[in-house]
C-alpha cells in the first residue's frame, strides 16, 4: 500500500473538489477548511463520475458533498449516504505532505 | 328508463355554469342525469371579462369549461340549440330542431339580452350590441371600414365597449341620456372626474343627450339627430343601454313574471312551479333584476343546494351591488348607498385635483356606520371600506380619516382583520368568507398561492387579495404556526433578506456572509442561493476562486450537465436570428467533437455529450465564430424568442426580431431567483407565445404590450398585460424595473408566476411599483440594472482567455484523460448515452470519447 501524490494543494478551490485517476480508479478530492477528503468520484446513483464537481457542505455538522445529478449528500469522513442508509461509497486515504496532496487507493 | 333525476338547464353562460359546478363540486353529480342546452355556439365563457378577447381575438381565452369536464362527469352540453317551449304538464321542453328532452327539475338560466331604445333607425346596419363573442366579431369586422364609433349608453359596459372601439382605432363618442357617466354607481363630483378622465383618453363624452332617430349621415354611414337639435355621425353605432331578462320562455308557459319582466323566484331560486328554478339575470327577486355575475352565482349555489335537498340551507336574500373595476385603465368603486339617499345620511367627501382622485363616504345620521362610498381615480381603499359597510363595523371617531391621505407617512385606518366575524364576505366574486379562509389555513394551506387554489378566493377580479393575505397571516399567528422561511440550516433568513444583508452590507463573499450572517459550512441551497444574490448585485465573474465552489452543477462549469456526467452547450442566438455561416460554424464543431444537436424550444442550438475537459476547446472554437456564451446553464435569462415580424410577414406591424435581439442582449447574463424567458411578437396573432414568458412583449399599432409573469412548464400561466400601446424606452424602463424588483424580493427557486401569485396586492400593486414608484424605488432600480448591464462579460471569453481557468476544467487533476466510461451509441445518425444494458452487451457498438 503507497501513497500516490495527484497534484498540490492550491489546485483545489477552496471548499471545492477535483477528481484524480489512479490506475484505473477515479477519486473525487476535497478542499475544506484546508483540509482534504477523498471518496469515489462515482455517484451510486447515477453511476456518473462526478461527485468531485459537487458542492461541499454541511448537514447538521456533518461534513458533506452533495451529488450534482440529484443532489443526495455523502459524509466527506465516511462515504455513507445521508439520505438512504443502505448506500454508501468508498472512502479513500488522503493526506498533505507540505504542498502536495497523497491518496492511498486498495487495489 | 333511468332512475336518476334529469335536470335540465336552460342556457349555458357563466351562471348555468356555476350551477353545474356547484352539482358536480356536491360530490352527487352521480345522482342525476344532467343536460345543458346552449343557443350560442360554444359552451360558458367567462362575459365580465368579454372584452379580453380584443387580446387574443381567440374564443378560447375566455372559456369557463375545463377540458374534460362534460364527459368526466357524463354531461350532455347541447350549443346551438335554442329551447323554443316549455310544457309544464308534461315536464318537457323543445328546441329549434325538432328534440324534446324531459325533466324532473329545469333551470332556467336564460340570462338577459341587451335592451336597444326603439328610436327610428336602431336596425340599420353597423347597429350592435355588446354580449357576445359573436357580437364582438361583428364588431371588429365593421371597424375595418370605418372611422368613428359611437357607442349609446355610459353604464359600466358601455365604458367597456368604448374603450373597445378606441383599441380598434377608430374616433370614439359615448351618448349618454343622464347627466352623468355611470349614474347608478356614481354620483355628479366622481361623475365629473371620470368624464375628465376618459376624454383626457380621446373619447368624447355626451351627456343628456336623447336620440331621437338615426339616418343617412353625410361623411359617415349614420347621423345621429338628438332631441336638442345637435347631431353626430358615426360609422358604427353599439348599444349599451341596460339590459332587459330573457324570460320569453317563462312568458309562454306562463310562470309567474314581474311587472317590467323578470321570472319571479322565492329565496330559494324556485319559481311560481315547483319544478322550476330560474338564476342569474333573467330571474327578479325582491322586485330587482341583478346585473352583476356575483348575484348570479350565489342563485345557482343556491338553486343547486335546493336540488340537492338543501343541506346546507343556503337562500338567496339579495345581495350587495358593490362594485370596483378598472374602466379605461381608470379605478372606479360604489358601494352601497352611494348617493346618500338614506334619511339623515351625511357625507364626507375628499378631491385631489392634480392626482385626478374623488372619494366620498355616506355615513349614517349618527356617524357610527359607513352606508355607501364612491372612489374614483384611486380605490385602494375599497376592501376595508367594504367590510365597514358589509359588517357594519364602527367607524373611527373621525370618519374622513378613511379617505384622507396620511400626511404623516403613517399606514392608513385599515382594519385588524380580527375585526371582523367569521361570516364576513372577504370575496364576493367567489363568495369565500373570512370563516372559509380560516378553515382553509387551518386545513393546510399555508401561502395566498395555496388559498386561491382551495377556496377561489381572490381569483376572479382580485380586489381581494391584501385582505386575503391578512386573513392568512392572522390565522397563521393565531394557530402558533410559526412558518419556518429561513433558507436553510445555515441561515435564519429568507432570500429577500439575505438579499438586503448582501446588498447593504457590500459582501462579496461566501465566507464573509456566513461569517456575519450564518454558521456551518453551507450547503447546496445557500451557496448557490448567495452566488446568486451576489451576481445580482455585483455582477462578478463567477468562477473567481472564491465564487466558483458556491454555484449550482451547471453555472459550476458553464454548461448543462447531463445524466451521464457530460455538458450540453448552446451558444447565444439573440432573439433566434442566426446567420448561415454562424450556423455551418456550429455545425463544424458540433461535427468535430461528434456532439448531438438539437434544437431547443428558445429558438436556438443545444450540442450534447461533451466531456468536461472539451467545453473550453469547444468554445474557443465558437468564440472564433463569433458566439458567446447563452447562459444556458444559468438561473438568468436564457433567450428572447421572436417571430419574424415586420420585416418579412404579411402581417407583423413591429420588428419583433430586431425588439428580441436588443432585449436579448439587454438583459443576457441577468442572474435572478430563476430562469427568465422573454419573447416578441410582431402582432396579436402572437406567433413567439409571449403570453407564456416572464416577459412577453406584444406589437399593437402603436407601440407595445407588456405581458408579465407567464409561465409554460409544469404549471402553465398565462401572462398578464400590465401595460398596453407604450413606445419602446417605457418597456425597457419597466422591465427594468420588473426584473430588479423580482430579483430583489422573489424567493429562491420561485417563477415570476408564482411570484405573482403570492404577491399581495397582485398586479395592481406591481403596477403601482413599477410604473408609479409607489415604494419611492424605481431609480435603484433602474442603477441596479444599468450596473448589470454595463459589467456584462462573455463568461466563456473569459474563461478561455485564462490559462488557469481552463485548468480547472481537466478531467483529471493528475492526467490528461477522458473519463473512459463515458460511453455513447449511435441513433439515427447521431450520438446518445448508452444504456447500462448496452454497455453490458454491445461492446462493438459502443463510442468513447477519445
Amino acid at each position: 500500500m503507497s501513497w500516490t501524490t495527484v497534484c498540490r494543494l492550491d489546485d483545489i478551490l477552496p471548499n471545492a473538489g477535483v477528481a484524480a485517476l489512479i490506475d484505473e480508479t477515479q477519486v473525487a478530492i476535497f478542499r475544506v477548511d484546508d483540509k482534504v477528503y477523498a471518496l469515489a468520484n462515482k455517484d451510486p446513483f447515477s453511476k456518473a463520475n462526478v461527485l468531485s464537481r459537487g458542492i461541499v457542505g454541511s448537514v447538521k455538522g456533518t461534513l458533506v458533498v452533495a451529488s450534482p445529478i440529484y443532489k443526495q449528500h455523502f459524509s466527506l469522513e465516511a462515504g455513507n449516504c445521508l439520505e438512504d442508509e443502505t448506500v454508501s461509497i468508498p472512502c479513500y486515504q488522503v493526506r498533505t505532505e507540505g504542498e502536495l496532496v497523497q491518496v492511498q487507493v486498495n487495489c | 328508463m333511468t332512475d336518476k333525476q334529469r335536470l335540465l338547464i336552460i342556457g349555458n353562460g357563466p351562471v348555468g355554469h356555476q350551477f353545474i359546478e356547484s352539482i358536480i363540486e356536491s360530490g352527487k353529480g352521480g345522482q342525476f342525469d344532467i343536460t345543458v342546452i346552449g343557443e350560442e355556439p360554444r359552451p360558458a365563457y367567462d362575459r365580465v371579462h368579454l372584452t379580453a378577447w380584443f387580446e387574443t381575438r381567440e374564443a378560447a381565452s375566455l372559456n369557463m369549461v375545463k377540458e374534460g369536464f362534460y364527459s368526466d362527469n357524463n354531461i350532455t352540453a347541447l350549443t346551438h340549440e335554442k329551447v323554443i317551449a316549455i310544457d309544464r304538464a308534461a315536464q318537457t321542453v323543445s328546441t329549434d330542431k325538432g328534440e324534446q328532452y324531459a325533466y324532473d327539475k329545469l333551470i332556467l338560466a336564460t340570462g338577459s339580452f341587451p335592451f336597444v331604445p326603439p328610436v327610428p333607425g336602431h336596425d340599420r346596419k353597423n347597429c350592435f350590441v355588446y354580449r357576445t363573442i359573436e357580437d364582438l366579431e361583428a364588431i371588429t369586422a365593421a371597424a375595418a371600414n370605418a372611422k368613428v364609433g359611437t357607442v349609446v349608453g355610459g353604464g359600466l359596459l358601455g365604458l367597456e365597449a368604448a374603450k373597445a372601439i378606441m383599441d380598434l382605432g377608430l374616433k370614439t363618442h359615448v351618448i349618454e341620456f343622464a347627466p352623468r357617466l355611470m349614474a347608478v354607481q356614481v354620483d355628479e363630483g366622481g361623475g365629473a372626474l371620470l368624464r375628465r378622465k376618459i376624454e383626457d383618453l380621446g373619447v368624447s363624452v355626451h351627456t343628456q343627450k336623447n336620440t331621437q332617430q338615426i339616418i343617412d349621415g353625410d361623411d359617415c354611414v349614420h347621423k345621429l339627430q338628438f332631441a336638442d337639435g345637435a347631431e353626430l355621425e358615426t360609422d358604427i353605432l353599439v348599444f349599451s343601454a341596460g339590459i332587459r331578462p330573457q324570460d320569453a320562455l317563462a312568458r309562454q308557459c306562463e310562470l309567474a313574471i314581474g311587472e317590467r319582466g323578470g321570472i319571479v323566484i322565492d329565496n330559494a331560486c324556485l319559481t311560481s312551479d315547483p319544478a322550476i328554478y330560474a338564476i342569474g339575470e333573467c330571474a327578479l327577486w325582491g322586485g330587482r333584476i341583478y346585473g352583476l355575475i356575483a348575484p348570479g352565482w350565489d342563485m345557482a349555489r343556491v338553486a343547486a343546494d335546493h336540488v340537492l335537498g338543501g343541506i346546507e340551507e343556503k337562500a338567496f336574500t339579495g345581495a350587495d351591488m358593490s362594485t370596483k373595476l378598472k374602466l379605461m385603465g381608470v379605478d372606479v368603486a360604489s358601494i352601497g348607498d352611494a348617493h346618500a339617499s338614506t334619511p339623515g345620511a351625511k357625507c364626507y367627501t375628499f378631491i385631489d385635483e392634480k392626482a385626478e382622485v374623488y372619494k366620498k363616504i355616506v355615513v349614517s345620521s349618527d356617524g357610527q356606520h359607513l352606508l355607501g362610498c364612491v372612489l374614483i381615480g384611486e380605490a385602494n381603499d375599497y376592501g376595508t371600506l367594504l367590510q365597514f359597510a358589509l359588517n357594519k363595523i364602527t367607524l373611527p371617531e373621525q370618519p374622513e380619516s378613511m379617505i384622507l391621505p396620511s400626511l404623516d407617512g403613517s399606514a392608513g385606518v385599515g382594519l385588524g382583520v380580527d375585526a371582523l366575524p367569521d361570516v364576513a364576505q372577504i370575496c364576493s366574486c367567489n363568495n369565500v368568507s373570512k370563516g372559509g379562509l380560516c378553515a382553509a389555513v387551518q386545513g393546510g394551506a399555508m401561502t395566498v398561492g395555496d388559498l386561491k387554489a382551495c377556496t377561489k378566493a381572490a381569483t376572479t377580479c382580485g380586489g381581494c387579495t391584501a385582505l386575503v393575505g391578512q386573513v392568512l397571516n392572522a390565522e397563521l399567528t393565531k394557530m402558533g404556526v410559526e412558518v419556518n422561511t429561513d433558507l436553510c440550516e445555515h441561515f435564519p433568513y429568507t432570500r429577500q433578506e439575505i438579499f438586503h444583508l448582501v446588498k447593504v452590507g457590500q459582501i462579496r463573499s461566501f465566507d464573509e456572509l456566513l461569517e456575519k450572517h450564518g454558521s456551518g459550512h453551507g450547503c447546496e441551497i445557500c451557496k448557490p442561493t448567495a452566488a446568486s444574490i451576489m451576481a445580482s448585485c455585483w455582477n462578478d465573474y463567477i468562477l473567481e476562486p472564491k465564487l466558483a465552489g458556491l454555484q449550482d452543477t451547471n453555472d459550476r462549469y458553464l454548461a448543462n450537465m447531463q445524466k451521464n456526467g457530460t455538458y450540453s452547450v448552446v451558444p447565444r442566438m439573440a432573439g433566434g436570428e442566426v446567420t448561415p455561416d454562424g450556423l455551418i460554424a456550429v455545425g463544424q464543431v458540433a461535427k468535430k467533437y461528434n456532439l448531438y444537436t438539437k434544437i431547443t424550444g428558445g429558438q436556438r442550438v443545444d450540442l450534447f455529450g461533451a466531456t468536461l475537459d472539451q467545453l473550453p476547446k469547444i468554445w474557443m472554437e465558437l468564440i472564433a465564430a463569433g458566439f458567446e456564451s447563452g447562459h444556458a446553464y444559468g438561473k438568468s435569462l436564457r433567450t428572447v424568442k421572436s417571430c419574424v415580424g415586420s420585416t418579412w410577414c404579411r402581417y407583423g406591424v413591429q420588428d419583433s426580431v430586431g425588439k428580441a435581439i436588443d432585449l436579448e442582449n439587454r438583459y443576457k447574463g441577468l442572474r435572478s431567483p430563476h430562469k427568465l424567458k422573454m419573447a416578441v411578437s410582431g402582432c396579436t396573432r402572437e406567433c413567439a407565445e409571449a403570453q407564456s414568458k416572464d416577459v412577453g412583449v406584444i406589437a399593437t399599432e402603436k407601440g407595445w404590450n407588456l405581458y408579465l409573469c407567464g409561465n409554460g412548464g409544469m404549471k402553465p400561466r398565462h401572462a398578464d398585460l400590465f401595460a398596453s400601446d407604450i413606445d419602446t424606452d417605457t418597456m425597457v424602463k419597466y422591465i427594468d424595473r420588473f426584473l430588479m424588483f423580482y430579483v430583489r424580493t422573489a424567493d429562491r427557486l420561485q417563477r415570476t408566476s408564482v411570484w405573482m401569485e403570492n404577491l399581495e396586492g397582485g398586479l395592481d400593486y406591481l403596477r403601482k411599483v413599477v410604473i408609479d414608484d409607489s415604494l419611492g424605488i424605481c431609480a435603484e432600480l433602474e442603477a441596479e440594472m444599468a450596473n448589470v448591464v454595463d459589467t456584462y462579460q462573455c463568461e466563456w471569453k473569459t474563461t478561455v482567455e485564462n490559462p488557469e481557468k481552463v485548468k480547472q476544467f481537466r478531467s483529471f487533476v493528475n492526467a490528461d484523460k477522458t473519463d473512459k466510461e463515458i460511453v455513447f451509441i449511435q441513433e439515427r445518425g447521431q450520438i446518445r448515452p448508452a444504456t447500462d444494458a448496452e454497455k453490458m452487451t454491445n461492446a462493438d457498438d459502443l463510442i468513447v470519447v477519445a
